[in-house]
């Protein structure tokens, strides 16, 4: 027997963690960016990790679910970051506090 | 029986540089101060979760995450962080501030708490996992799936996928406007 799903739900309970760490310390926006992809991909490997244990193909295809949502929230993220930077908003958290533009 | 030790061996080998590939590589993300090596080693958290998931037998997963992840959404990041132009920003800096430790407090809590609640499950529901057929996570016994049973989930993606393009594309295009016209923020 290989590893067992508890050391793979831990695997991914602390890339969770790590990336809502970064969400919460980091003041770049696209280190934000970054740190949300380990969250979904934490969560993406708790679903997978299901799937494998239940064996019901569901998981995955949730799993593939949330790839695209990521890739769509990304395309949405940057796009959002390369419009402030041009309007020459400075880039960090902490000041991008008004909605006002 | 020879061969199946070695192939249990094998396969916890594998599983453990992997999963501390994937956590060392979550923590350099987020501890990097250049926005550019951040990407770089988020790079190799993606290709060690695909080894992940390849040990959990889902084959098809893997290689869209490589594909979708480490290739198309790398590949913007680091064309955006190239456009913008890197700003380094050290995260640890001008000593612990009380939002850092309040940040580090609260990502420890959600990690204890995650983990207890495996621990207290692990001793009963999670110690036997079921048996799995052989076309497991093949990209047909996936593609069937999304067909049949999840076809709302696939097309909804589809309708995601492309109002997110179209929001890109929108938030992306240039200001028709001069530049001084522009309200300034």
């Amino acid at each position: 027997m290989g590893p067992g799903t508890a050391w793979y739900l831990s695997v991914a309970g602390f890339l969770f963690a790590v990336g809502s760490l970064g969400v919460l310390i980091r003041r770049n926006p696209l280190i934000v960016l970054l740190s949300l992809e380990i969250m979904l991909n934490g969560a993406n490997l708790a679903l997978i990790t299901f799937a494998r244990h239940l064996d019901s193909g569901d998981g995955q295809i949730f799993a593939l679910a949330v790839m695209a949502v990521a890739a769509s929230e990304v395309v949405v993220g940057l796009g959002l970051i390369v419009a402030l930077n041009r309007k020459r908003v400075p880039l960090d958290v902490d000041r991008l506090s008004s909605l006002r533009g | 029986m020879i061969v199946a030790t070695v192939g249990n061996v094998l396969v916890w080998a594998v599983w453990i540089v992997a999963a501390f590939a994937c956590l060392g590589s979550g923590v350099a993300v987020v501890s990097f101060s250049n926005p550019f090596y951040s990407a770089l080693a988020l790079i190799g958290n993606l290709g060690s979760l695909a080894v992940l998931y390849l040990l959990l037998s889902s084959e098809f997963v893997a290689a869209a995450q490589v594909l979708v992840y480490a290739g198309a959404v790398m590949v913007m990041f680091l064309f955006v962080i190239a456009y913008i132009g890197p700003r380094t920003e050290s995260p640890w800096a001008g000593g612990p501030s009380w939002q850092a430790v309040g940040a580090v407090l609260a990502a420890s809590a959600l990690l204890v708490e995650i983990i207890v609640v495996i621990g207290l499950k692990a001793g009963g529901r999670l110690a036997h996992s079921h048996h799995i057929g052989g076309s497991f996570g093949s990209p047909s016994y996936v593609g069937r799936l999304f067909l049949s049973d999840h076809l709302l989930a696939f097309e909804i993606t589809s309708i995601v996928l492309l109002v997110a393009a179209i929001g890109g594309v929108i938030l992306g295009a240039h200001s028709r406007r001069a530049t001084d016209e522009v309200p300034p923020l």
